[in-house]
This record gives structure tokens, sequence and C-alpha cells, in this order.
């Protein structure tokens, strides 16, 4: 009866879980590619010596985002190997693009022609059984700089 | 109030420096949150009701920073950072802090 259970999880895990991650990938290289064009995001502490007026805004955005059941299966036979935990690896990579594609499109809602001095934060929110990894926080937080003709607006 | 993670203020002078600032929350996921995300463990994907509910207490946290910034007399806080740590299962604390400071010239 557990194996059944378990190879059905296993299932649905896997099923899900991989098509939930490839519809998000789309989505988060659709975005990217469209906000790329309209507004320069920069890693400098210090805005770039631009014509003055800029209104500058603090911006974030987060995202919680959970592991499924086969990859966290996957990742506990990892730990007994040692090794790159590859289906990790794309949860948290797919969760801070998602995190700062929302910054971002708070900072566009804004009007906001660039976001400076990116800072990402990673927290794991919610452990599962036996201190596994269950769900990931990414927060992307920047500040916005206004050109004056938006701000007006 | 000006609320920036950036050291300086483009076309300001800082005036007066106030000290740290700081502001915080802890928040319980309720029950009906807790059980979604234990679905959610099975499939994968995005937990938009701990999503929210992290914004909303980072909303939160920022607020009591401002609000320690005014009672200090700032007009602005710099350099704001963020950290969110899971203090016990099921409760996480999100913490905001930056710098008071009274900024002068525009």
């Amino acid at each position: 009866m557990d194996l059944i259970v378990f190879l059905v999880l296993m299932l649905l895990g896997y099923g899900f879980g991989q098509w939930a991650e490839k519809r998000h990938y789309r989505s988060i290289r659709e975005r990217e590619a469209r906000l790329r064009r309209r507004i320069l995001l920069v890693q400098s502490r210090y805005p770039p010596q631009v014509g003055g007026g800029h209104r500058s805004q603090l911006v974030t955005g987060s995202v919680v985002v959970s592991v499924d059941y086969f990859k966290r299966f996957l990742a506990g036979l990892r730990n007994l190997f040692g090794g790159r935990v590859k289906s990790y690896e794309t949860l948290i990579d797919r969760a801070r693009r998602e995190a700062i594609l929302r910054m971002q499109e708070q900072a566009l809602g804004l009007g906001a022609d660039q976001v400076i001095n990116l800072k990402l934060e990673t927290a794991s929110i919610y452990k599962g059984r036996r201190k596994a990894i269950g769900s990931i926080e990414v927060l992307a937080y920047g500040t916005a700089l206004v050109p004056p003709a938006a701000a007006g607006a | 109030m000006l609320v920036t993670n950036l050291e300086i203020v483009p076309g300001q002078r800082i005036a007066r420096h106030l000290g740290l600032v700081q502001g915080s929350t802890v928040r319980a996921k309720h029950v009906g949150r807790d059980l979604m995300a234990g679905i959610k463990n099975i499939f994968g994907g995005e937990l938009k009701g701990y999503t929210e509910l992290l914004q909303e207490s980072r909303d939160e946290a920022l607020a009591r920073m401002r609000e320690q910034a005014e009672a200090v007399g700032a007009n602005a806080v710099l350099n704001v950072r963020f950290s969110t740590s899971s203090v016990a299962q099921g409760a996480a604390e999100l913490f905001a802090y930056g710098t008071a400071v009274v900024l002068e010239g525009g």
C-alpha cells in the first residue's frame, strides 16, 4: 500500500513538476526578452551621471516556489552520493529570475527607466520532513530611477 | 519619507545622520495555507499564498522601520536591507533595516 502511494506521488510530482517547470521557463524567457529592451538593470551602487532630477524609489519582487516530490526524491538520492543537485539548481534559478522580473515589472509600472543597486536574498522558509528543503523564497530589491518626465506625468 | 537602498541620494545632501532604524515582524501561516503548501510540495510550483503573505509581512516590517525613522526625526532611510529567517517550523521573520538621515537641498 505504502509503495503504491509512493509511486503515485512520484508520478504526479514528475508529471506536473516537469510540465510546470517548462511552462515557467518559457514565460521567464519571454518576459526577460521583453523587459530587457525597456528597463536597464545596473548592479552599480551609485547612480550613473544622468541629467539629474530622477526620482528614486525602492522596488521589490519576491516569489516562493516549492520543489516537487520527484525532484525531492532525486535530491535525497544525491545526498547519498554527493555531487551536483541539478533538480534544486533549476528551482533556485527559476525563483531568482522570476523575482527579478517581478521587481522590474514593478519599476516599469512606476515609469522607471532603470533599476540600480540590485540585491538578492534567498531564504528557505518551509522545511519539509527530515530537514529537506521544501520551498524557498527569493527576494530581489533595488532602487528604481524614474526620469523627471515620467515622474511629472 | 524616502526609502531607498542607495547610500546617497542624487542632488541631495545628507545633513544629519541619525543611526540605524529597523522594523521586523514574525508571521505564521494558517493551517489552510500550510495544507496547500503540503500539496504543492508534491506537485512543485509557486506557492502564491506564501508569496503574498511574505510580501505583506515585508510591507509591515518596512512600515515599522518608517515609524521608527519618523520618531527620530528623519526624512529618509538610506541603504535599506532585507533579511528573512525561519525561526520555527511554519513561522518566518521578516526584517528590514537601514540608516535614518535628514536630507537637505534638492
